[in-house]
């Protein structure tokens, strides 16, 4: 039964990688300016590259090829948060989803660093670095535009008020959490919401924007056991599109 | 990637006239020794006005030449690639970004230069006005776009204004990756299933005319280059790039069994390649705007300037508070 509970848990984060990763990759030729462009070109190289390092240690642990796996799987067996699938609509939204999502990754691999299962420990202490970077920019950008114009502030407002719900979606709870628990492997999302909530009001309490209603607020579950918005699968079948003219081929 | 195809249109030399005559020989004399001129070295206007052309275009070409490529990161086929895709493009948007600062340096804001990008008045490398249809159409733009823009960009290298010298030097080292990943996607495409042959040689049909047109009309089209080239702003010639060029690559796309669609390409026997030549006249309607995608191209940046405007208005807002990055 632990072997399933791990793997689920490395399902979600991989899967959440390499969507967020192809969205951020979207603004690559679009930015609202060259600087911003390039970041969320090298934070999708990152984020594609922790989802490739998941994959590996999923085939290792007797799963497919990462390849197989990320571009031959259908909407409905992916186990990412709903929140990365949403399209990358103004820059705005993508900041905010980008804060939103990258503040609890740093927190979840901060506590995977810690993990009694060995090869977890290592790639999560070796990749929250990269991490890091990606919360540092989030919380720059979100602090310079929530205090700047009327127009970015509310811009910023209502992009936020939409996502929140989406990403308290991150932290769905797994069938699998007391097992993690107990294993040592994982301290549960229950525990991350809570330091993330801290950290995401701390950097608003900086900003013009408002704080969200925590207690109100209705979390958007379903992702993490492969229920979708209508936005996965046509992103699934342009990501796969040249790679099943011929999935035996080499590209 | 820029292969100098249109810089040098409409000077006007009569200007030259009216500069001191004393700084204008102190000037070239300083080029003929080989030394760099700098930002705040005198120079004539002339020579202000076109290399603020010149590295604007280039700027331009990076931008806009990230918008074929970059369709395809989306749909690029397996890991590998995909990231290699990623990383490529935006090396583009980041040899832009230095040269759009190189350009600074001589008076044009960027926001000057995208403003004349998207109404029309600046150019870009034309061949970035036709469509990417395949994946395998990104490989040959990786591969021998990147390899043309090399050649150009090398010989520019050694040129005369310091701050476009040292974008360059460090933009071509870049490219000589962007060309070996450019090179391995398309071997890996000849030397694959017959879908993929067939796809690669139908993007090489596809793109070798423009190719052919990259480093610009022909040199005896060409007017006025000469002073350009005793002030080290143009480094070659257009047909010698375009001889160096096929002398590098048309044996490598042979050496892959695939087939160039000119049947009179061919090294003479006083080693000069000879082919059918280019339409020019169609390479002057696409520079001009009647090309198969220029209008989408430009539409597309439009739509990104329009839309990231909020962003930069601001940033640049005195109320912002700026927050130092810790790294």
């Amino acid at each position: 039964m632990q072997d399933l509970a791990l793997k689920d848990l490395l399902y979600k984060i991989a899967d959440d990688e390499l969507i967020l990763g192809h969205r951020n990759s979207e603004w690559t030729g679009i930015g609202p300016m060259l600087e911003e462009d390039i970041a969320f070109s090298s934070m999708a190289q990152d984020k594609l590259g922790h989802s490739l390092a998941f994959y590996t240690l999923l085939h290792e642990l007797g799963e497919g090829d990462p390849d197989t796996v990320a571009f031959m799987r259908n909407a409905d067996q992916y186990h990412n948060c709903q929140l990365v699938e949403l399209p990358i609509g103004e820059y705005d939204f993508s900041l905010i989803r980008h804060f939103l999502f990258d503040n609890a990754e740093l927190l979840r691999f901060e506590a995977l660093s810690q993990s009694s299962h060995e090869e977890v420990a290592k790639i999560a202490a070796k990749l929250k670095g990269e991490i890091k970077y990606h919360v540092l920019h989030a919380n720059t950008m979100v602090k310079q535009l929530g205090t700047a114009t009327q127009d970015s502030i509310s811009r910023l407002q209502q992009s936020l008020e939409y996502a929140l719900p989406f990403a308290l979606g991150i932290f769905e709870p797994s069938t699998y959490e007391q097992e993690l628990l107990d294993a040592g492997i994982y301290v549960g999302e229950a525990a991350l919401q809570a330091q993330w909530q801290e950290r995401i009001s701390a950097v608003l309490a900086k900003t013009s924007l408002k704080q969200p209603d925590w207690a109100s607020l209705q979390p958007v579950y379903g992702g993490r056991y492969g229920q979708h918005t209508q936005h996965l699968q046509p992103l699934l079948d342009e990501m796969a599109e040249v790679f099943k003219i011929d999935p035996t081929a080499e590209w | 990637m820029y292969g100098g195809g249109n810089v040098f249109e409409a000077t006007r030399f009569d200007d030259l006239q009216q500069e001191d005559p004393v700084k204008l020989a102190e000037f070239e004399a300083r080029i003929a020794r080989g030394e760099k001129i700098e930002p705040t070295d005198w120079m004539p206007q002339l020579y202000r006005k076109q290399l603020i052309r010149m590295i604007e275009q280039h700027a331009h070409s990076e931008i806009i030449g990230a918008l074929p490529e970059g369709t395809w990161i989306t749909r690029a086929p397996g890991f590998r690639r995909k990231l290699a895709q990623m990383a490529k493009v935006q090396d583009e948007v980041g040899h832009a970004q230095l040269l759009y600062s190189a350009a600074e340096t001589l008076g044009k804001t960027r926001e000057q230069m995208l403003t004349d990008l998207i109404n029309g008045k600046s150019k870009y490398s034309n061949v970035f006005n036709y469509p990417a249809f395949t994946w395998a159409d990104s490989n040959i733009i990786s591969w021998l776009i990147d390899a043309g823009a090399i050649v150009n960009q090398m010989a520019n290298a050694k040129g005369s204004y310091g701050p476009y010298c040292r974008a360059l030097d460090r933009i071509c080292a870049e490219e000589a990756f962007h060309l070996k990943y450019g090179h391995d996607a398309v071997v890996h495409m000849a030397t694959g299933s017959p879908i993929q042959r067939k796809m690669i040689q139908e993007a090489l049909n596809r793109w070798w005319p423009p190719i052919m047109t990259f480093f610009g009309p022909s040199d005896k089209m060409s007017t006025h280059t000469e002073t350009l080239m005793r002030w080290k702003v143009k480094m070659a010639s257009n047909d010698a790039c375009r001889q160096q060029f096929l002398d590098m690559y048309v044996p490598k796309i042979w050496e892959l069994g695939l087939s160039v669609p000119d049947p009179k390409l061919r090294k003479n026997e006083q080693g000069v390649w000879e082919y059918t030549e280019p339409d020019w006249d169609e390479f002057k309607r696409v520079i001009n705007g009647d090309g198969p995608c220029n209008a989408e191209r430009l539409a597309v940046r439009r739509t990104a300037e329009e839309r990231g405007a909020w962003v930069r208005r601001a940033l640049l807002s005195p109320k912002a508070e700026y927050v130092r990055p810790l790294a």
